[in-house]
């Protein structure tokens, strides 16, 4: 991937290693997803990244229900991250149901539609 | 738009064409059926048009499209894409261009052959890279999730949401142009196939074909037609976000901002409207729409729907012609919220007419949530 510089080539590159890097404004602070060359609370352009701390609530979720022949229902929800960023993902390890609003979750790093993807498992403890 | 164009633009001819299915005909061919039956309604002819607001689901320059099939070569085109809200955004369009001398002849027209060519939505709209992944289905995950979230927050329940359908089809079995219109009971909403929890397949819009086609003039001129002229009083548009995922707030949406303003340039308020024209893709899209606007508060929409209460005989019409949920859907509903409204004033409503309507409201929504659209229209008494 060579001159792999924008910010999607940025948080795409770093899945692929198993890490989750987030877009953080030098400007005003404010994390944001998903990312992009300015930021979109404060439109400043000072972007850096950060490692995600992986936690999070399940803000909302639905089932998508699909005939078992076709690989059955499956979860989509979004998460809100604990640096105050959203993002859809899905929660793997219950069953799609049982993905409840607030539920605690953290992240870590799947494969989706056959890439790398943040994807979410309900926290321990 | 502000209260400097109030009244200053009139529906003079509404039509539709291909409601529910329209074999053997592309969806440019619905939509010039479309225009023509609003032309004829009108008492105008396609080369009376030099305005054209129109967009499809298929291409990115249907306003071009269009204007070819119909053989027409307009001197002012709006093709702005919103979603379904397009139709009801291009209001605010008309009036503009209509005030400014851009064009005389205002044509605002949508044709769709969904059902027929492939019984789901079709769209030219690429899949967000950032929700693509995860397979959400576009878009009922959307406003699944915002259901869901309305239901934690607010107590909403499912129940609730069923009634939305249930008066839906209550308005729907009244009226001859309605795709369904057989019963439907709150249980038969609650134990249909679940598709995308907490919405079953009836709480779900319809998949059919159709089309539907406005024509406005400047209201100087507006009493020269066959038909009595029916006035955009306000019209406001808002946009929040594209991708469901970047929705700030899923149980408010920016129908909170268009709607205050359409009312501001309108001089009226919620308590005014005698007819509301809601875009009803979902169930859950009524309780927001209606908390938004301002017809109940924040939380209390799934009250205010139940059993019955925005049915005929209830204490509001909300979709009087049976909604994209029971009477057409075919791609983007929110033509026919504007359709609904102006026959609900003219006095010739396909189903229920309603008495002495002076004031509608038609609200469009696109995307998944994104796009909001108030309009408020009115009888020559509102001038």
């Amino acid at each position: 991937m060579p001159d792999a510089k924008g910010p999607d080539h940025i948080f795409q590159g770093a899945l692929t290693k198993g890490e989750i890097l987030l877009p953080k404004c030098e400007d005003c602070g404010a994390y944001h997803f998903f990312p992009r060359v300015l930021c979109p609370h404060c439109h400043g352009t000072a972007i850096s990244w950060k490692q995600a701390t992986g936690k999070g609530r399940v803000h909302t979720t639905t089932v998508v229900r699909r005939k078992p022949e076709r690989g059955g229902d499956y979860n989509v929800c979004v998460v809100e991250l604990d640096e105050g960023v959203r993002m859809m993902s899905r929660v793997e390890g219950i069953a799609p149901g049982e993905v409840a609003i607030d539920m605690a979750v953290t992240a870590f790093v799947g494969e989706a539609e056959g890439a790398p993807a943040v994807l979410f498992k309900p926290s321990e403890g | 738009m502000t209260a400097e164009l109030r009244g200053k633009s009139a529906i003079v001819g509404t039509g539709h064409a291909g409601f529910g299915e329209a074999h053997g005909l592309t969806a440019y061919d619905v939509m010039a059926q479309s225009a023509l039956a609003a032309l004829g309604d009108a008492g105008l002819k396609l080369s009376d048009v030099d305005g054209l607001f129109c967009t499809m689901m298929e291409d990115s320059m249907p306003a071009l499209m269009a204007a070819e099939y119909l053989g027409i070569q307009p001197r002012f085109i709006d093709g702005t894409m919103s979603g379904g809200s397009s139709f009801v955004n291009y209001l605010t369009s008309t009036t503009m261009a209509l005030d400014a001398g851009l064009c005389d002849v205002a044509l605002i027209v949508y044709g769709s052959n969904q059902r027929t060519a492939s019984g789901r939505l079709v769209t030219a709209s690429r899949p967000p890279a950032y929700e693509a992944p995860y397979n959400p289905r576009y878009p009922i995950s959307a406003y699944a999730m915002a259901a869901a979230r309305h239901m934690h927050e607010y107590g909403t329940t499912r129940e609730q949401l069923a009634d939305v359908a249930v008066a839906a089809r209550a308005w729907a079995q009244h009226n001859p142009e309605a795709f369904e219109r057989g019963p439907l009971t709150r249980e038969d909403v609650l134990g249909a196939r679940m598709v995308g929890d907490p919405l079953t397949v009836r709480d779900c819009c319809l998949v059919t074909d159709g089309g539907g086609a406005i024509v406005m003039v400047r209201a100087e001129r507006a009493r020269d037609f066959p038909k009595a002229p029916v006035y955009v009083l306000g019209s406001a548009a808002e946009s929040s976000h594209r991708q469901i995922s970047q929705m700030k707030d899923f149980t408010v949406t920016a129908a909170r901002d268009s709607g205050a303003r359409a009312f501001a340039a309108a001089g009226v308020t919620a308590a005014d409207i005698q007819a509301v024209e809601l875009y009803d893709a979902f169930t859950i899209n009524t309780i927001l729409f209606l908390e938004d606007l301002g017809f109940c508060a924040k939380g209390e929409g799934g009250a205010f729907v139940e059993g019955g209460r925005i049915a005929p005989g209830g204490v509001l019409p909300v979709n009087t012609n049976g909604g994209g949920l029971s009477c057409v859907h075919p791609g983007m509903y929110g033509i026919f919220t504007v359709i609904e409204a102006a026959r609900q004033i003219r006095g010739d409503a396909p189903g229920i007419q309603l008495n002495g309507v002076d004031l509608a409201l038609a609200h469009g929504n696109g995307g998944v949530l994104s796009s909001q659209v108030t309009a408020i229209l009115g009888s020559q008494n509102t001038l």
